[in-house]
């Protein structure tokens, strides 16, 4: 089956963050950018349906600054067959992207769209579903484990009250959760080899689909802090301490 | 004029507590009317969410289709009946249940939608948390769409018990998919533990415990305080225990009255999990170890000695 990953480029997820004075956003400037995590996981699993036969072809996909080229050649090297690069200086938020990805599922007609369960800059957690709503197909968010078998998937899914599994008709719309599988080292080679293998660019305008109307960031802050806490030498202070607060 | 509308989480024909959080959260609003849509195959869901305060009626969508929350079969119904009476504001729980169905009803609206309303500044002004809640955004909807949204738990209390709202049968013009259908749910057996998403007392376990065997010491000194149990991801990966322990950015948010925390280092993924609680107490070999920049109280020492001391000292 052909198989289509969305993957993002985000803040590297051992960053710490700074939001700006003046509270216009955060400060973006030299700080490592990466693919978001949950999204590598996603290609994960795409190349290992690749080796194991289930997937004949993976292409991988991206909306984002011409920077993002980086996060296409990863995906690349993790094995993916060739990227469509959707290039945008603009910020799309999820329902934009939903659009782009549902026509670009329409294109390609792929048998699943794998795509990590959230980003990590974000954390909105919501263009798998909605691409999903949009061409109106299956959609199993939070995959700890994917089973395929002919024309459906059996996937178990980590949610708050421990583990569910739901089958679902191809093509469907999988998102991917931290359990599913450990992502590869990327190796040199396969970095090499990535670097030849094609990318097609394109805007969104080429797409002719109409962007959402956006949500209006006004403000970014620092989060409340939290007092300066203390140490306490043993178990009896720590005891009466939670004893003075009413904890205990 | 705010009319707003909650999709209640129902799991085993029970109503979650996170209902109750988001009828908190539409009430800062100042809403003309709070109505809760219940979907569910039977059981009386609908009667407890008839019982919230603050709530004005319960739609009642009874069938068989809805035994189990699938976003694919639920999302049609909302988006029927979210247009039916014309609500200004649909909400869901940032549980795993609202987590996966909201942006599908938002989808199927052609709207957009906020993710994790930490706190509402006007009708249609939130404030939502971004990386991992290391920075707090104010977000404007535009004025003249339905909002679509989803609240976080963490920071609203559960309305109390004390209405009664009438309960309304609903008929819905929605057709249903069959392309998902539920096969099963591990839920891992039942506990008499209080619930980590909305206990006041929560003690957790991280890499240093060690092992599953190693963990029975975290679930004693739970249970002698009468809290529930969380975990690190680190804990989780690990295989100690299972995924719906987890605390964090992907895990759970929660806000306990006390968060006490063994063997956790920190990780910004992991803090952003527990930022609301009342007090953290952190507990680590380490001294370095990043938790205890944000514990009230922090102890080094060895957890293997420090709880049975605790649970000594603690009688």
């Amino acid at each position: 089956m052909k198989v289509m990953v969305s993957v993002k480029r985000v803040v590297d997820y051992n960053v710490r963050i700074q939001v700006k004075g003046d509270g216009s956003g955060v400060n973006l400037d030299g700080v490592k950018m990466s693919m978001n995590p949950f999204d590598e996981i996603a290609m994960e699993q795409a190349v290992q349906m690749k080796d194991a036969g289930t997937a004949e072809e993976v292409i991988a996909v991206t909306i984002g600054p011409a920077k993002a080229e980086e996060q296409l050649r990863s995906a690349l090297a993790f094995g993916a067959d060739r990227a469509i690069h959707v290039k945008t200086d603009e910020e799309i938020q999820p329902l934009t992207a939903a659009r782009i990805l549902a026509k670009l599922f329409e294109k390609e007609q792929p048998k699943v769209l794998l795509t990590g369960k959230q980003a990590i800059d974000d954390d909105a957690n919501q263009t798998g579903q909605m691409t999903a709503a949009l061409l109106d197909l299956p959609q199993a968010t939070f995959a700890s484990a994917i089973e395929f078998d002919g024309d459906k998937a059996k996937v178990t899914r980590e949610v708050d009250s421990g583990l569910e599994t739901i089958e679902v008709d191809l093509p469907a719309v999988i998102t991917t959760d931290l359990r599913l599988n450990e992502p590869r080292y990327l190796k040199l080679p396969d970095i090499m080899k990535a670097k030849k293998k094609p990318i097609d660019a394109m805007s969104v305008e080429d797409l002719g689909i109409e962007e959402a109307v956006k949500l209006n960031v006004t403000k970014t802050a620092p989060p409340p802090e939290r007092e300066p806490g203390v140490m306490v030498e043993d178990v009896n202070e720590l005891v009466s301490k939670m004893k003075d607060k009413g904890l205990v | 004029m705010s009319k707003v509308l909650i999709v209640a989480d129902v799991f085993e024909g029970e109503l979650q507590g996170s209902t109750a959080r988001a009828v908190t959260c539409a009430q800062d609003l100042s809403p003309d009317s709070v109505d809760v849509l219940v979907l569910s195959a039977s059981g009386s869901a609908a009667e407890a969410a008839a019982k919230i305060e603050g709530v004005t009626k319960v739609l009642s969508v009874e069938r068989a289709e809805n035994e189990h929350p699938l976003a694919a079969t639920f999302a049609p119904q909302v988006v029927a009946a979210a247009k039916q009476n014309d609500y200004t504001h649909v909400l869901g729980p940032n549980t795993t249940f609202g987590k996966d169905l909201m942006p599908r009803v938002a989808a199927l609206l052609g709207v957009g939608m906020i993710t994790d309303i930490m706190a509402v500044n006007g009708p249609h002004e939130f404030e939502r948390p971004i990386y991992a809640g290391n920075a707090v955004v104010t977000v404007e909807a535009p004025g003249d769409q339905v909002l679509v949204a989803s609240v976080r738990c963490a920071s609203f209390d559960a309305a109390a018990d004390g209405g009664s709202a009438e309960v309304e049968a609903l008929s819905l013009d929605a057709e249903l998919p069959s392309h998902t259908r539920f096969v099963s749910a591990d839920t891992g057996g039942s506990s008499d533990r209080p619930d980590l998403a909305s206990a006041g007392k929560v003690i957790s376990g991280g890499r240093g415990v060690g092992s599953k065997e190693n963990f029975d010491i975290i679930f004693s000194l739970a249970d002698k305080m009468g809290a529930a149990v969380g975990a690190s991801r680190a804990a989780v990966d690990s295989g100690f225990v299972p995924n719906d322990m987890q605390v964090g950015q992907t895990g759970k948010i929660i806000a306990p009255e006390l968060y006490m925390c063994f063997g956790i280092s920190g990780a910004i993924q992991h803090l952003a999990g527990i930022k609301d609680a009342g007090t953290i107490i952190a507990i680590n070999k380490d001294e370095e170890a990043p938790i205890f920049e944000v514990a009230d109280y922090g102890l080094v020492g060895d957890l293997f000695k420090v709880i049975p001391e605790l649970e000594e000292a603690l009688g």
